[in-house]
């Protein structure tokens, strides 16, 4: 147990934690020159594709230094706030952090954020500052930072190039020498935590855990403490590249087990497994729960596969701790599930990995926030979906959550950005020179507003060099009206929203302008409107179809024909009715493209 | 190639429920490239293992710089006598836009020759929709058409195909798309006035005389059995349909080896509802709804009981006598009336 790091590298999107790690693998030669490419722990096809880490990746090195071998379990995490609770978790299996922060850009909003999760967990810090390759870097400059910011001594930062392997030795060594080993009784009753798991549809669920006291055993009766279901570890092991199935797995170490658990259900990310002979008297402290930011309703495209996309909701689940949802229904889409993500990018890779991992096609509905509505029974309810909004004249109050945002960028864009959160409601709270150009602003601005294409915006106006972070302080007050769609009179539940009173007409106006480019022609006129309460805002018209038939229908040319206009009734299937509007699922999503 | 031709009729003289012929057709390509003797040939190929009805009608397909006045002769004597001659418009401007080698003056000519020589059961077809700012040529193409007194017209809306000369020129803007509201006012011009001349619109695209229909076409759409021969030739017994290969090479090489070179698809219960409504909804006699039960397995009426009475409530959709018809403006949405009466 002496012998084992268990290390995370957290940082800001970006800078170059997947790259460091790449490094630190080849050095270990724990990944030949052969099977190495760039971000090689971004496995996943959508990680590769955007170039971001989706996930953290764990995988263990063997090291030897000063003659000694060490085992070394490194967990590589994303940077994106989307997916901070992925870090949040590889935090609680490791004893120490590398803190990356990119030579160029300085400390940005996420190095702040991550560091503290660190911190609050009592890991060691290692600064890195990485990227010193860059013609742009600015090493002095941005050492400074990291002093100010860690509180820690300037020859304590290592300088590094992940891209350069400069530094990795160095990086290596502060590991060893600056990191405890883990702490634990190898011989108390079991307790791992498991940290993640993955759904595979031939071993069933895989389980990813950290030992902290104990050891467990391949074959031992185990049992999971917060579901009391119990199973046989038929395999155990440690994680290089692939699995590397082992006889035992000790004290301190991180691992896997597959006890042929097929119930997605049964697997609890946070919980703790024990022998069933020689139980730990109570689990280890699971993680602090998820609080989604953004809700949506997620539906089959296809309304008859509501059940299969329970259960691949609950296999992406295992994989994605931060995905909450519960069944909803929909008068347009019929049964599907409100959802709980972190952000809009969160949301957008959900769909995404449902589709590609899961085969489900899905419609998302309008992301909302959740309001606090007192109604006049002085009822408090939490709204997170328009459907569930009582009529205005029930309402006594709403209140809507705002964030606290931190927004760190060079002084030139202070004013487009101060522009811009103002369009959005926010109230500048402070403002803070971290140095001569760069500045830290902070405002106090509603999370509706910043969910949907706020990150955009803040990055073209910053050319991409404004960071932004936020936490929830809590709710206000505000005049929200709930916006509603009517196609042909008839109201299109899923197509409702919750917005200000301020904005809702030019929501209204831009919605039903969308609306109208995404719903084909049909054989009637079919008139959009957008309406609050009883009183329309906006109003557009899709015109009829004049004419749809074929010039000619002979012999050879009917089963062509025949084929060509199955595929369009198959089209019209997937389109969801609303009296006799049809409405492609594109429609559904239209909110996301008004801007 | 004519040889296999002939050769594919004796190879395939067991292919039809029974052998009386009622109609032939000339057609796909220019069958007008015919001699006397190879049209002789298959008329008699033709005789020999089927029998023909006596007044059977038998067409043939030609453009009008096909049809030279000895020609024509030579078609009337192997006892051709019906023509579909793609006139497309009268207007030079129209013909040229169309790509066509054939003048406005020969479109003319080749009708009033083949009356003279006694081919009087004349189809002509024409093109509309083709982009103009007012509907005059389109008018004088009807105008001419009714003084030559043609028994049978077939009116086609220009489309535009992708990987056509047509495509090519959309996708370089060198044409506007088609104008969906002046394709369907020519429609119903169209309709209009070949109404008021006395050519009853038997089918979506094609107008008759005096009960001149088509029957060669109209047999297609009342799902008759009929037998292609030919490259790229298809043929259908009730249940499946068949496809020759399309290569001329390919084709010569199977037929001198004695086999034929088709694929065919089998055409399950569905299919056959579905063809039935595609086909059979766009002519004046509808679809049955006695067959339409028995072809889909008595599934029909309970499966789109309201979708029928939506369409008849919104006036596209008639029933008379058992029968479901379109009405004049669901004539314009035949398809998409159609495609939503499918079935699985
Ligand atoms: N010049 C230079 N570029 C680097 C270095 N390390 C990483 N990069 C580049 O920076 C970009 C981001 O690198 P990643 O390793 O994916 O960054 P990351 O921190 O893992 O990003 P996320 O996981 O999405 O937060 C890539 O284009 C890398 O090629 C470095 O040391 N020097
Ligand atoms: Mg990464």
């Amino acid at each position: 147990m002496k012998k084992i790091r268990n290390f995370c590298i957290i940082a800001h999107i970006d800078h170059g934690k997947s790259t460091l790690a790449d490094r630190l693998l080849e050095f270990t030669k724990t990944v030949t020159k052969r099977e190495m490419q760039a971000q090689l722990l971004d496995n996943m096809d959508l990680e590769r594709e955007r170039g971001i880490t989706i996930k953290s990746h764990a995988i263990q090195m063997n090291y030897i230094y000063e003659g000694e071998e060490y085992i070394l379990n490194l967990i590589d995490t994303p940077g994106h706030v989307d997916f901070s609770y992925e870090v949040s978790r590889s935090i609680a299996a490791c004893e120490g952090a590398l803190l990356l922060v990119d030579a160029s850009q300085g400390t940005e909003a996420q190095t702040i954020s991550n560091l503290y999760l660190a911190i609050n967990h009592d890991l060691v810090i290692i600064p890195v500052l990485n990227k010193i390759d860059l013609p742009g870097a600015r090493p002095e400059e941005i050492k400074d930072e990291m002093v100010e910011l860690l509180d820690c001594k300037r020859e304590d930062i290592i300088p590094a190039s992940g891209k350069e392997g400069i530094g990795i030795e160095a990086i290596l060594s502060a590991i060893i020498e600056r990191i405890p080993a883990p702490v634990g009784d190898p011989k108390a009753p079991l307790q791992a935590l498991i940290f993640d798991s993955v759904f595979n549809s031939y071993r069933g669920i895989e389980v990813i855990f950290r030992v902290k006291n104990g050891s467990i055993r391949k074959g031992d009766r185990v049992k999971f403490m917060a579901t009391g279901k119990e199973y046989i570890a038929d395999e155990i092991g440690t994680l290089g590249l692939a699995q590397i199935p082992k006889q035992v797995v000790e004290c301190g170490d991180v691992g896997y087990l597959i006890s042929g658990i097929k119930v997605a259900k049964e697997v609890k990310v946070g919980d703790t497994f024990t022998h069933i002979d020689r139980p730990a008297s109570e689990g280890i402290q699971g993680f602090s729960e998820v609080k989604p930011m953004v809700f949506a309703g997620i539906y089959p495209v296809d309304t008859s596969e509501f059940e299969e996309l329970r259960e691949a909701m609950e296999k992406l689940q295992l994989n994605d701790a931060a995905l909450v949802w519960e069944p909803e229904t929909s008068a347009a889409l019929g049964f599907g599930f409100r959802c709980g993500f972190l952000g809009m990018l969160h949301m957008e890779i959900v769909q995404e990995r449902l589709e590609r991992e899961f085969d489900m096609t899905v419609i998302t509905t309008v992301p909302s926030v959740q309001f606090r509505v007192l109604n006049t029974k002085d009822k408090l309810m939490n709204i997170s979906a328009p459907s569930e909004m009582p009529e205005p004249n029930f309402i006594k109050t709403i209140e809507e959550p705002y964030i606290n945002a931190q927004i760190i960028t060079k002084s030139d864009y202070i004013g487009p950005i101060l522009n811009l959160c103002m369009d959005k409601r926010g109230i500048l709270k402070n403002q803070v020179y971290l140095t001569s150009e760069r500045v830290e602003l902070q405002f106090l601005i509603p999370l509706a507003e910043v969910v949907f294409d706020f990150f955009d915006k803040l990055k073209t106006i910053s050319r991409g060099y404004a960071s932004l972070d936020y936490e929830l302080a809590g709710y206000q007050e505000s005049d929200m009206v709930k916006l509603d769609v009517m196609l042909n009179g008839e109201p299109v539940d899923a197509l409702s929203a919750i917005v200000h009173r301020s904005k809702s007409y030019e929501w209204g106006k831009k919605l039903c302008e969308k609306l109208r480019e995404l719903i084909p022609r049909q054989m009637f006129e079919i008139a959009i409107q957008a309406a609050i309460g009883q009183k329309i805002i906006a109003r557009e018209t899709v015109k009829a179809m004049r004419k749809d038939v074929l010039a000619k229908c002979y012999g050879g040319d009917i089963s062509r024909k025949r084929k060509l206009l199955e595929k369009q009734k198959k089209g019209k299937k997937r389109m969801r009715q609303v009296g006799n509007v049809e409405i492609p699922q594109e429609a559904f999503m239209a909110v996301l493209k008004i801007n | 190639m004519v040889e296999a031709i002939a050769k594919e009729i004796v190879l395939r003289k067991s292919y039809l429920p029974d052998s009386n012929i009622e109609t032939i057709y000339f057609g796909g390509g220019t069958p007008s490239v015919l001699s006397r003797l190879e049209l002789e040939l298959l008329m008699q190929t033709i005789g020999e293992h089927f029998t023909i009805a006596a007044d059977a009608e038998i067409t043939l397909e030609a453009n009008p710089d096909d049809l030279s006045q000895s020609k024509l002769e030579i078609f009337f004597q192997a006892g051709i006598n019906r023509l579909s001659i793609g006139i497309q418009s009268f207007n030079e401007d129209h013909l040229q836009f169309l790509n066509r080698v054939h003048s406005a003056q020969e479109a003319e000519n080749c009708v009033r020759l083949a009356k003279q020589i006694g081919i009087n059961n004349i189809s002509i077809d024409l093109i509309y929709a083709i982009p103009a700012p007012d509907h005059s040529i389109l008018k004088s193409d009807l105008q001419k058409a009714f003084e030559l007194d043609v028994a049978h017209i077939s009116a086609y809306c220009l489309t535009i195909e992708p990987q056509t000369v047509f495509g090519n020129w959309l996708k370089r803007d060198k044409i506007k798309p088609i104008n969906e509201e002046f394709a369907a006012v020519q429609f119903e011009i169209l309709i209009e006035t070949l109404a008021q001349n006395g050519y009853e619109q038997y089918e979506i695209s094609n107008f008759a005389r005096n009960k001149q229909y088509s029957r060669h076409n109209s047999s297609y759409w009342k799902q008759r059995p009929y037998l292609g021969v030919g490259p790229s030739a298809h043929s259908y017994n009730g249940t499946s349909r068949e496809f020759n290969v399309a290569n001329n090479a390919k084709y010569v090489q199977a037929i001198q080896a004695g086999s034929i070179p088709a694929t065919y698809e089998i055409l399950t219960a569905a299919d056959q509802t579905n063809e039935y409504l595609l086909t059979g909804l766009r002519t004046k006699w509808g679809v049955n709804s006695g067959k339409l039960e028995s072809l889909s397995g008595g599934k029909f009426a309970m499966l789109h009981q309201k979708e029928l009475a939506d369409m008849k409530k919104n006036g596209w959709l008639r029933e008379e006598s058992g029968s479901l018809l379109l009405t004049a403006s669901g004539k314009l949405f035949a398809d998409r009336i159609a495609s939503d009466l499918f079935i699985d």
